[in-house]
């Protein structure tokens, strides 16, 4: 075996490792949701589901306990989803059109502004618990599925607008200005030229923002009324929810549930998401 | 009233950083005018002034009878070439030529029909279907012109349109923008840094520099009677030689060489007084005789057509354009003749035209 021979199968040898220890964790957790309580009292964390069944991811979605409440993670879903989707799209789109403001259109001061706002891309959550709930009580949204979505929206535009601009300013000055003498103005330069362009960085963000707003914790378990509880929330409530045995099998259905929509928008737009994020900017 | 004029216009950012520093300029209907000058001379700026995508600190622009300074550029009835051309990626050849009709609301037959007129006219009817990014640099030129054509506006930007062609393909559409103007006859402003397209293109050619004009003239003023040294050296190419020289009287002198002057020559120069001046002399100017002023040769550039030689004199180095091959080798003694109406004199000093 020669020099180059052994490298590459040292290579292929650690990457196979690496991936192998990153994938265990899923391997457990879906063999775990498919095994019956019986295989699960053998205490074999590794060992293949002998008669699988979906009964666990049926009782995580629909019956399990959280709290008094049995009804499963189903009401939790769907109070995530009416509320993220929602709060992405806005994000989103806020964030695009402050990121063409902030390229396209600067201002005295702009910059200045841009600054500020890029501190609200570094700052911790936790730093904005006490003062946004008195936010939201005064403006009466404390408590509801409105405050949450107002809470992330708030949140996110940060990173939405750090995402447009840093993409937009590769966008030649001169396009704009181009329209400008075309006749086009502010909304139109936006809706029929910027925005076409922004197919890559627009998936960017919509990934982003939907993973973010969808495993947030924090601001949904302090943030939502009792009717409009996210997954993450419903999630660490079903795990928590302790009865004489604990079913580890439904949690890791549950917890399987509550990842499933986030794994599937990366399927979905993954290659986009990397395209994005390396190519930055695609030339005019 | 001509087409467009132009008012005393300053520009200062920050009240500190003064670009324009007082510009006067007026043209005739269907001229075309060339704003030519170094990096920082502020003429891209003025561009942008008469397009309204920048506003001056003071004085006025005027197209036809209105005074634009203040309008939005969508009402200027204006169409800009830029350097980058700057097409609609997202959009076809055909939606770019008439997204400006599309957004002033011409009906959509009519805006068939100027695609069509303008696509025959620059022959890119082949192309209307492409995306910009599927053309050629010398492609993305005509249809960038195309836009500006459908409109037919009062008065057409171009922004150092060839800077981005290679050599050859510069020269095509040099030669195809100066027949698009004879054809259309629209009033034409062009910026460029490049002083053969300067003299090629224009009717009238501003030569600028440090946000002043230093000369407003045709071409042939340009070149023939330069207001200073700065456009005596800007236009031309090999450029002028230049020799310090001292006046004794009426005559002129460098390093002890007398250097003949024209009778009304002399005169101009007994009037402005100064005794520092420079002595230019075109490179075509000068030819090579069996007496006048002795020197060596240094190199000899041959382009084909003409050769450029370089001769070292007691006055100083002067380089000559002659016609055809040259028959003489490097380190021959020569004499260099020209006449003297040939020469320009410049204050050296203010580096004014004396005579």
């Amino acid at each position: 075996m020669n020099r180059q021979n052994f490298h590459r199968v040292l290579l292929w040898a650690m990457l196979v490792l690496f991936a192998a220890w990153f994938l265990v964790p899923l391997y457990v957790m879906l063999t775990t949701s498919l095994k019956d309580a019986d295989q699960l009292r053998m205490g074999n964390l590794l060992s293949w589901p002998t008669a699988p069944t979906l009964a666990p991811w049926l009782k995580a979605w629909s019956s399990a306990c959280t709290g008094v409440q049995c009804e499963g993670l189903q009401p939790f879903f769907w109070n995530s989803m009416v509320m993220v989707v929602p709060a992405v799209l806005l994000s989103t789109l806020i964030g695009s059109l402050n990121g063409y403001v902030l390229s396209k259109w600067k201002f005295r001061g702009s910059e200045t502004l841009f600054a500020f706002m890029l501190f609200g891309v570094f700052m911790p959550m936790q730093v904005v618990l006490l003062p946004m709930s008195q936010v939201l009580g005064w403006l009466g949204v404390a408590s509801s599925v409105w405050g949450l979505m107002l809470v992330h929206v708030v949140a996110g535009i940060p990173s939405t607008t750090l995402f447009f601009r840093n993409y937009y300013i590769a966008l030649p000055d001169e396009l704009i200005k181009a329209a400008q003498l075309d006749g086009a103005g502010f909304w139109l330069i936006f809706r029929r030229i910027v925005l076409p362009l922004s197919t890559p960085i627009l998936v960017v963000t919509l990934i982003w923002q939907f993973t973010n707003i969808w495993n947030d914790f924090l601001y949904g378990v302090v943030f939502s009324g009792a009717d409009s509880k996210p997954i993450t929330v419903g999630l660490n409530n079903l795990a928590n929810t302790s009865s004489s045995v604990k079913e580890y099998n439904v949690d890791m259905a549950a917890a399987l549930i509550a990842a499933l929509p986030t794994l599937f928008v990366y399927v979905v737009a993954g290659k986009y998401f990397v395209r994005g994020l390396t190519a930055g900017a695609v030339k005019g | 009233m001509g087409a467009l004029a132009i008012r005393n216009i300053h520009k200062t950012y920050n009240q500190k950083v003064h670009i324009l520093k007082g510009i006067d300029l007026e043209i005739q209907a269907g001229e075309f005018l060339i704003l030519v000058g170094p990096s920082g001379c502020g003429k891209s700026t003025l561009l942008s002034m008469i397009a309204g995508l920048d506003h001056p600190t003071s004085g006025s622009i005027h197209i036809g009878e209105r005074d634009v300074t203040n309008l939005p550029s969508k009402d200027r009835d204006i169409a800009m070439v830029f350097q980058s051309y700057a097409l609609y990626p997202n959009m076809t050849v055909a939606q770019n030529i008439a997204f400006g009709l599309e957004i002033r609301k011409v009906p959509k037959p009519e805006r068939q029909a100027t695609v069509d007129r303008v696509a025959a006219m620059l022959q890119i009817g082949h192309l209307l279907d492409r995306k910009p990014g599927q053309l050629s640099g010398g492609q993305r030129q005509r249809v960038a012109m195309g836009r500006a054509l459908a409109r037919d506006p009062k008065l057409f930007l171009f922004d150092e349109p060839l800077s981005n062609l290679d050599a050859k393909l510069r020269v095509e559409m040099r030669a195809e923008i100066k027949l698009l103007h004879q054809r259309t006859q629209t009033t034409t402003v062009y910026v460029t840094h490049d002083q053969v397209e300067a003299m090629t293109l224009g009717d009238r050619i501003a030569v600028m520099k440090d946000g002043l004009v230093q000369q407003f003239g045709t071409p042939t003023q340009i070149y023939m009677q330069p207001a200073n040294r700065f456009v005596a050296e800007f236009i031309g190419s090999p450029a002028m030689n230049m020799i310090d020289v001292l006046r004794n009287g009426p005559a002129l002198a460098a390093h002890g060489v007398g250097l003949p002057i024209s009778p009304a020559q002399s005169a101009a120069l007994q009037a402005h007084g100064s005794a520092e001046l420079v002595y230019g002399l075109r490179p075509e100017s000068i030819g090579f005789a069996s007496q006048g002023v002795p020197g060596t040769l240094r190199m000899i550039e041959p382009t084909g057509p003409e050769t450029y030689a370089t001769v070292e004199t007691a006055a100083g180095q002067l380089t000559a354009r002659v016609p055809g091959v040259l028959q003489a080798t490097v380190g021959d003694a020569v004499h260099l003749q020209w006449q003297a109406d040939q020469a320009h004199v410049f204050d050296r000093a203010s580096g004014a035209r004396v005579g």
